[in-house]
């Protein structure tokens, strides 16, 4: 146990990890003389009581209009990254889609780093070539139907092929996976014959065929390289995490992904709620502005309690709240009420709106504490 | 005497039975006419007296009380034939679906049934969860196509929007709909989410229409004596007629088709009568063409009721009007206008202590200041005229209430909107004066976000001892100071206040300018100092605690040091005392507590204007000029980045530009050429910068934070600089060129929008054109995030606003569910906080320092 840990103990008091942790290490560096410790100590217990926050305070509404005020101050253009030629929504849009907890993000994107022994301007080079997908359409020059035959000839440019490092038996090799006998290479013609005898069949198979994953990650359509300290960092337009973690040469532990509910698929709630904390960070900073953490800690947690990301809105925490009067007075009125009715629904009158609504205190604040009083004890007293 | 105050606390949602509507109802609805010839209303009719008294001076036929009182009444309409309500159309085609034609049971088997409703039973809340299980209900058993309880063959049920079911070929009527749902068991109901005990199905096809009290929809009278009735009205008329026509109709023995189509158009008057924005169906209009705003339409959106008339609610004794700056009152204080002071009141409750004063108050009636209304102790208003005035003074005693004029010092909350934070409603200390304006003091602008080029404020006068106590305590300006946001002072100088002190801490004066100064900043102590010559520091020093001891950098890079509350080094800017972060000011508060910081700030605001005052300051065009040669130097510093952008433009026709990693050559060059020509807009701004004069007021202004920046001068003096849109040149326009004046295909930097002039020499056209092109992006910019920034505010307003910190010092969210254990993470509030945390060095220099004194 720490120093201050023990004098805390004798003291029976408590302050936070974090405040006791920098207090160690004052102590440790001989900041703290040790026959002023104990005042210390004295001291920050006293400061941290006179700055904690209080029971009762509405902190969910501090933090939205900490976040949301600044957001008036916002700009809405989107912004070249890291000298690199791809674009990343940033700004206010970028802030309503972190909230929004959208499918895709407009811009995904990924930061790759790669483990020690493949951290060479060249390995990484060969690597962004090699993660990069390339589909048929990539590589192709013309797509012809013949229907005759019934089959879809596509003819393989070999100058875009090497240029993404592909030979044509692997790409035969990956298309006879997955098409087996169906297919034959005449000189630079693939051609695919379709097992159904229509135009329609053969149709979407050429749109099949076009799409084909030949090599690469699938959805990572542009890899730049950058030095950045020690490091070569691969960035990507598009992202796919779980594609990633199939490439021996990433470090998996540090590769980052702008796409916040890709994070929760792949790596866990836990996870999703620090990447929505570190979006929204960054996205602030870059338009420089400073928030205090906490707010957007709370917000993210919001987001998470449930154990799935919710969106901020009527779809998502709104939508979500088990009082009638709160959702009716957010969006789509009508439909809250009817369905209340239908459902038989209970507003118990918990929330902020619906004391509003009906004319009472707030549960907030000064509006938590009750006093009850018992008139007949009031009597017997007075006898 | 104890008063209760009871309070709701919980409201159940259901549909009203056709029993109940009934049952609530005071009269029976038949006539269409509203009013007789007389112009009385008719009995039985839609504004049958029973029904509530929307006349002054009328009472209530059922509840006896007199208008205002009564809430109103419910009558009701018995429908020839049933109708299907629209809203639950789309949940009838649904239960249609999932029973069984025959038998109406759910078509599931019974075992499933058990198991839905157990999972019903198991949701721990949470709408959507809920929802989402009726939903999987309703897909499971419309599948069936056979009843597994009766064993009928089951047909398809299409739904035709808006109110049309179509069963195999033949329509489904609301009668047999409602046969159908009426035979649906209790249990089997309860699986589609229903409550029945609360909730019928059946009871969702309209057999009796509720007819609301007169007072919800109250007809005008205009001045011509023509009477105008509400939109409900209107619509409800049209249900009656055309519902006695069918009944007729059927009493006849009318041919089935006629019966049919009389009965489809109630169903088209009910359905509007309810939500006039259905899809499928004409809008009901008003004879003007107006759409007739039905009750959905009240209820929806912004202006309804919900938002507009339940969410917000609008209050007496609150004011409005223009504000206006007066540095000579405290930052907490606010200046009210006389007539606003008289309107205003504060009731007070009559004690012992105060009656005299009381009585004073209500014997000088409207003359300020003085009272308005006495409220005897059973609550009976009476207002205080000449006439009466002496009589009520005679008459008041203890337990009556006074609502008595705003005074000096009463406890007031004022208001800019948009609210966006909560420092955006502050307590104030009234200040009465003349005039017609608010008046505030500069330094709470920032909080506000105001400026005075006709801003609007409102006024609210809290009407409780507690509501007074809160909004002092937890309410006024001065423990407003450090922002919960980013944990720092918000409140601070500005604009004047800044340069002033900037100046005042850099340079010495006369023991009578001094004096002088002293005074107008309102010091009203011994002159402190015994010497002829001070310097300005000890001045400004005059208004900082003796227990400051700081040490910072100010924005020229130097060093501030004060010691024991003295300047002894450096000058004061923006980062020492300015708004959003003053590090002198947030010491002081941290110091000395709110007052102490509101002092400190009335104070040096007052001594910076005091200084101006007497040694002027003001900026202008001169502050621009620059000599012949500076402008020369300037005008080849251009020329030469000019002609390197040139150079770049043929290295890259002649395809000699390498690109640079990961973008094309185009970009590269687009990039390059940026480059070079902000860097030589920096350029001629160092130079004009470099020419400028020490005691410029503009630079001086940029460089001590008060107002602009170096960049604003640069191009008020040197050069504008490029032109750009979405963060490009300027590309668009004609085919290969921006304006006819150039060259297809000319890339360089004038044709692209680079302006080389300043504002003070002027644009050409050309450069004037491209300037308007960026301007008006940036006008655009902001109107389109004005409206996304408030939408995303109300969004997260709404989704958190539940949430607190609790006794046990967790924070919940309104299902008592914990977000954190504990409030981000170490239960600090940043606005008491040192930046979020606390501030461990201080601390300890503090301890360690204070032993050694």
């Amino acid at each position: 146990m720490s120093k201050i840990n023990e004098i805390l103990k004798q003291k029976n008091e408590e302050l936070p990890l974090s405040i006791v942790k920098r207090l160690d290490k004052m102590y440790e560096d001989g900041k703290i003389k040790n026959k002023y410790l104990e005042a210390v100590v004295d001291a920050v217990i006293d400061a941290y009581g006179k700055a904690k926050i209080e029971p009762g305070e509405g902190v969910g509404v501090i933090a939205a209009q900490s976040i949301g005020e600044p957001g008036t101050q916002m700009m809405m253009r989107t912004k070249h990254y890291a000298g690199t030629a791809m674009d990343v929504t940033r700004g206010l849009p970028r802030l309503i889609e972190i909230f929004d907890a959208r499918k895709i993000p407009k811009t995904p994107m990924m930061t790759i780093y790669l483990k020690k022994e493949y951290n060479t301007l060249e390995k990484a080079e060969k690597l962004a070539h090699a993660i990069r997908e390339t589909r048929i359409r990539n590589v192709m020059k013309t797509t012809r139907l013949n229907f005759l035959k019934f089959e879809v000839e596509v003819e393989i440019d070999n100058n875009e092929l090497k240029k993404r490092g592909v030979t044509l038996s692997k790409l035969e090799k990956t298309m006879k996976e997955k098409y087996g006998d169906a297919i034959r290479f005449e000189k630079n013609l693939l051609i695919v014959k379709s097992k159904k005898k229509s135009a329609a069949a053969l149709q979407k198979l050429k749109r099949e065929v076009q799409d084909m994953n030949v090599s690469g990650v699938k959805g990572i359509s542009y890899v730049v390289v950058q030095k950045e300290g020690n490091d070569y960092v691969l960035y990507t337009k598009g992202s796919n995490l779980k594609g990633v973690t199939q490439v021996k040469e990433i470090d998996f532990h540090r590769t980052k992904t702008n796409d916040i509910l890709e994070i929760e698929k792949v790596l866990g709630i836990e996870a999703a709620r620090n990447a929505l904390v570190y979006e929204t960070l960054i996205t602030l900073k870059e338009a420089g502005l400073t928030v205090d953490p906490r707010h957007i800690t709370l917000v993210a947690d919001t987001m998470t309690a449930d154990g799935v990301v919710k969106a901020i809105g009527r779809h998502g925490v709104s939508g979500d709240k088990a009082s009638v009067l709160a959702r009716a007075s957010f969006e789509e009125t009508v439909k809250h009420l009817l369905k209340a009715g239908a459902y038989g629904e209970v507003e118990r009158l918990k929330g902020v709106v619906e004391n509003i609504i009906v004319g009472q205190v707030i549960a907030l604040g000064t509006g938590v504490p009750e006093l009850i009083l018992k008139p007949d004890l009031f009597k017997e007293k007075k006898k | 005497m104890i008063e209760v105050n009871k309070k709701i606390g919980k409201i159940k949602f259901g549909i009203l039975s056709p029993k109940m509507i009934k049952k609530m109802a005071v009269a029976k609805i038949v006539t269409p006419d509203t009013h007789d010839t007389d112009g009385y209303p008719i009995k039985g009719g839609l504004m049958d007296p029973r029904m509530g008294v929307i006349d002054p001076g009328l009472r209530c036929r059922t509840c006896k009380s007199k208008m205002g009182d009564c809430p109103g009444h419910f009558g009701y309409i018995e429908l020839a034939r049933p109708v299907i309500h629209v809203g639950y159309a789309k949940y009838i085609h649904n239960i249609l679906q999932a029973t069984c034609s025959e038998c109406s049971r759910v078509l599931l088997p019974q075992q499933k049934i058990d198991e839905y409703k157990k999972r019903l039973d198991n949701v721990l809340g949470g709408e959507i969860e809920f929802e989402s299980i009726v939903k999987d209900v309703f897909k499971e058993a419309k599948k069936a196509s056979t009843c597994p309880h009766c064993g009928a063959k089951q047909h398809k049920i299409k739904f035709e929007k808006p109110t049309t079911y179509i069963e195999g070929t033949q329509r489904l009527m609301p009668t047999d709909i409602r046969d159908r749902l009426e035979k649906i068991p209790d249990d089997d109901a309860y699986i589609f989410g229903l409550k029945p005990e609360t909730a019928r199905p059946e009871w969702m096809v309209l057999t009796v229409l509720p007819v609301p009290p007169v007072t919800t929809r109250p007809s005008i009278t205009l001045e011509t004596g023509e009477r105008s009735e509400d939109d409900l009205t209107h619509k409800l008329v049209d249900i009656i007629r055309l519902n006695q026509r069918l009944k007729e109709n059927i009493e006849a023995g009318a041919p089935h088709l006629i019966i049919e189509d009389q009965w489809e158009l109630v169903q088209y008057h009910v359905t509007t009568y309810l939500d006039n924005s259905t899809t499928g169906i004409p809008v009901a209009r008003h004879r003007s063409g107006r759409p007739l705003k039905t009750l959905k339409q009240r209820l929806k959106g912004k202006e309804g009721r919900f938002r507009n008339s339940l969410a917000g609610k609008r209050v007496d004794f609150s004011a409005r009007t223009v504000i206006s700056p007066d540095p000579n009152i405290s930052i907490d204080e606010v200046g009210i206008p006389l007539e606003i002071a008289k309107e205003m009141t504060i009731p007070e409750r009559a004690t012992s202590i105060n009656l005299e004063k009381l009585k004073k108050l209500v014997l000088r009636g409207d003359e300020y200041p003085g009272a308005n209304y006495i409220i005897r102790p059973d609550g009976k208003r009476k207002k205080i005229t000449e006439d009466n005035a002496k009589e009520l003074a005679e008459e008041l005693t203890v337990g009556y209430k006074v609502e008595r004029h705003l005074v000096d010092g009463d406890i007031v909350l004022f208001n800019r909107q948009p609210s966006l934070h909560r420092m955006s409603i502050m307590a104030h200390r009234a200040r009465v004066m003349p005039g017609r304006t608010f008046r505030l003091n500069l330094a709470v602008c920032t909080p506000y976000n105001a400026d005075f080029d006709g801003d609007e404020m409102n006024l609210h006068v809290p009407q409780t001892e507690e509501a007074r106590t809160e909004a002092r305590i937890l309410m006024q300006v001065q423990t407003q100071i450090r922002s919960p946001r980013f944990a720092g002072p918000i409140i601070g100088a500005i604009h004047d206040h800044i340069t002033g002190l900037y100046f005042l801490t850099n340079s010495k004066f006369t023991r009578k300018e001094a004096e002088d100064i002293l005074a107008m900043a309102g010091y009203t102590e011994e002159f402190p100092f015994n010497k002829d010559e001070i310097d300005g520091k000890e001045l400004f020093s005059v208004f900082v605690p003796d227990n400051i001891n700081i040490k910072f950098k100010s924005r020229d890079g130097n060093d501030v040091i004060i010691k024991d509350g003295k300047l002894v080094k450096g000058v004061i800017d923006d980062r020492a005392v300015g708004a959003m972060g003053g590090i002198l000011l947030e010491e002081v508060l941290r110091r000395g507590g709110t007052n102490a910081a509101r002092d400190f700030l009335n104070g040096i605001t007052k001594l910076s204007v005091a200084y101006l005052d007497s040694k002027g300051f003001t900026t202008g065009l001169d502050d621009e000029d620059l000599p012949e040669s500076v402008r020369k130097e300037i005008g080849e510093v251009l020329l030469k980045s000019e002609k390197k952008v040139k150079e770049l433009v043929k290295k890259y026709k002649e395809g000699n530009l390498k690109p640079s990693k990961g973008k094309s050559v185009k970009d590269t060059l687009e990039e390059l050429i940026m480059l070079e020509l902000n860097k030589s807009r920096n350029a001629a701004g160092e130079i004009a910068e470099k020419y400028l004069k020490k005691d410029n007021f503009a630079l001086t202004m940029a460089k001590t934070g008060a107002r602009g920046s170096l960049l604003n001068i640069t191009q008020m003096s040197a050069c504008i600089g490029q032109q750009a849109v979405r963060g490009k040149r300027i590309l668009r326009g004609y085919r290969g060129r921006t304006l006819p004046h150039f060259k297809k295909g000319d890339l360089g930097a004038k044709s692209r929008g680079f302006v080389k002039d300043s504002y003070k020499e002027g644009m050409d056209p050309i450069e004037f054109f491209f300037h308007a092109m960026g301007g008006r992006e940036s006008l655009t910019d902001t109107a389109m995030r004005t409206p996304k920034s408030g939408y995303l505010q109300r969004r997260l307003i709404n989704a958190l606003q539940d949430i607190l910190v609790d006794y046990s010092e967790t924070v919940r969210d309104g299902r008592d569910v914990i977000i954190q254990y504990k409030y981000g993470e170490d239960g600090i509030d940043p606005s008491k906080s040192d930046r979020g945390t606390i501030d461990l060095e201080r601390i300890v220099s503090d301890v360690q320092e204070g032993a050694k004194r």
